[in-house]
């Protein structure tokens, strides 16, 4: 469904990401883990294009999307939650969930589409008159992972979704992801939680300073000795 | 009917009358900048330099071709509404501090320019001959007035509008919604230099004589505080903050020589009370709603599909 085929992204004089090459099938959970500075983020970034790439392709089903605007990469089925959630503060739950159907024109399909966002998200539905700054950490992050959903993508591109939530709240988004993604969504996921990560991902690959150092099933590289020294802080 | 107004605007004080047009033609001003800053959140500090774009290209149109003041004015609307999306392409990719300086850069340009051309008349600026229509001008620039309050309401209400609101709200993540951020930046920045362009043509007919020096920074600042007084992104804010300060140092004139400082400390005290402008956090629809006892629309559609969502079982109680 994405290929990654040899990406180079510099920033400045810096090379943040080496010669990256990495697929994510249809109907899969991929995570992206890794320390600081890796480089996980630019990837995403340079999937959605909002970093420009330096060489190499993205392909997404079967078209090369690397040098596309972000606002048609959108239009093509990828949709991605920045980190730190960045939600429209000053605008009301309902009116995030709105602006997440902007390339969308089917009024109806839009509001069954946001019924289905506040079944996902009961949370979401008790509080969608307030303003978005009014919510919790928490609820900010079901609400980014709603208006993302709200265009419907084929994959959806996760970053650091456990980022500042308390262990209780990590574990409900985690199963919301696999819910998410056993209704059909594509996911790609980028987290610091590489327990939590790779416990739900399909596959996965490890980075260290722009490339990827291993990769595979998420079960071995959860078992592999290297990975739980290296991440899993044994 | 243009005898039958004349006649009527006679009846009215000119110096009454003076003030008044002034305060039309701040609120267009207002208007237009509140797309760009208030709507869109692009901080700009050379509001006025389009404001004189437009007063020179209508007084030239009118001078040279002296067609009809409806077509005159759409025309400089256009024209400087082109200007501004030529200027907007490089700069709307700067954010903040930057584009202000940027702004603040362009509108000193636009003043040189004006103060070295021929076409007007140099430094000793350029008397403008009466606009080529029947009504007079004071009904002309409060029809335009209208207008634009309608077009900019209509704005705010639509998909276009909700674009500019998410722009300023977060860019990054407002691209991420598939919106063109680039691309609304320098609409919404034309959009509100037509309207400013059509302010100035309003201005220069009705001023009857115009300087570059007259739209220099602190023309700028002018409408910016209109603005920001009346509160970022409030169309009625725009209109109030608009009428207060095109008609305060009329109404402060009887204390004589302390009046800027009345004017000044009405400005500091405002920012301290009510830092979000006086129509911040509020709409004007919201507040007649309330007056009336009746609860907004938007909350009533809500409701509804509230209990909707109840009786379907996935909804909150």
């Amino acid at each position: 469904m994405l290929t990654l085929d040899q990406l180079y992204v510099n920033y400045g004089a810096i090379n943040a990401l080496k010669s990256i090459s990495c697929t994510v099938k249809q109907g899969e959970i991929v995570a992206l883990i890794g320390a600081n500075g890796a480089g996980k983020t630019t990837i995403l970034n340079a999937i959605s294009g909002i970093v420009p790439t330096l060489s190499g392709t993205v392909t997404f089903l079967d078209e090369t999307i690397t040098a596309i605007p972000p606002h048609e990469i959108v239009k093509r089925g990828i949709s991605q939650v920045p980190e730190g959630r960045r939600v429209f503060a000053n605008m009301s739950v309902l009116e995030n969930l709105e602006m997440g159907a902007y390339i969308r024109n089917d009024k109806s399909a839009i509001l069954a589409e946001i019924d289905q966002v506040f079944a996902r998200f009961p949370r979401l539905l008790e509080r969608k008159k307030q303003l978005a700054k009014t919510l919790s950490g928490g609820e900010q992050q079901m609400l980014a992972m709603g208006r993302a959903l709200m265009s419907r993508p084929k994959l959806l591109l996760l970053d650091e979704p456990s980022m500042g939530l308390a262990p209780m709240l990590v574990a409900q988004i985690f199963s919301i992801i696999q819910e998410i993604n056993a209704s059909g969504t594509t996911i790609m996921l980028v987290e610091q939680n590489a327990n939590m990560a790779l416990s739900i991902a399909h596959r996965a690959y490890v980075l260290e300073t722009g490339t990827v150092v291993l990769q595979g099933d998420a079960k071995e590289l959860a078992a592999n000795p290297e990975v739980r020294k290296a991440y899993l802080g044994e | 009917m243009g005898d039958f107004l004349q006649q009527l605007i006679g009846y009215i004080n000119p110096y009454y009358l003076q003030i008044f047009v002034n305060i039309g033609i701040g609120i267009i001003l207002a208007l237009g900048l509140n797309v760009v800053t208030g709507l869109t959140g692009q901080l700009s500090l050379g509001h006025a330099a389009f404001m004189s774009i437009g007063a020179f290209t209508s007084a030239v149109l009118t001078i040279k071709l002296g067609m009809p003041f409806s077509i005159n004015l759409l025309l400089t609307g256009f024209i400087t509404a082109a200007v501004a999306a030529l200027i907007g392409l490089p700069i709307l990719r700067l954010t903040g501090d930057y584009l202000a300086i940027c702004t603040l850069g362009f509108a000193e340009i636009v003043k040189v320019v004006f103060l070295n051309l021929d076409i007007t008349n140099r430094a000793l600026g350029l008397s403008v001959p009466s606009a080529n229509t029947e009504i007079p001008m004071p009904v002309v620039v409060w029809i335009v007035v209208l207008l634009t309050i309608v077009c900019v309401t209509c704005i705010h209400n639509s998909r276009f509008g909700r674009a500019l609101m998410a722009v300023r709200g977060d860019e990054i993540a407002a691209e991420a919604m598939g919106i063109n951020v680039t691309r609304y930046k320098v609409q919404s920045f034309a959009l509100g230099a037509f309207i400013a362009g059509v302010g100035g043509g309003l201005y220069a007919h009705f001023m009857g004589y115009i300087n570059p020096s007259d739209f220099g920074f602190l023309k700028s600042v002018d409408i910016l505080s209109m603005v920001v007084l009346g509160g970022l992104g409030s169309i009625t804010g725009s209109v109030i903050g608009a009428t207060i300060l095109s008609a305060a140092p009329e109404f402060l004139r009887f204390m004589a020589n302390y009046r800027m400082l009345v004017y000044g400390g009405l400005l500091v005290c405002m920012m301290i009370f009510r830092p979000n402008g006086l129509m911040g956090g509020t709409s004007f629809t919201e507040i007649v709603l309330r007056a009336l006892g009746r609860k907004p629309r938007l909350k009533a559609i809500m409701e509804q599909k509230n209990s909707e969502l109840s009786r379907s079982g996935n909804g909150d109680t």
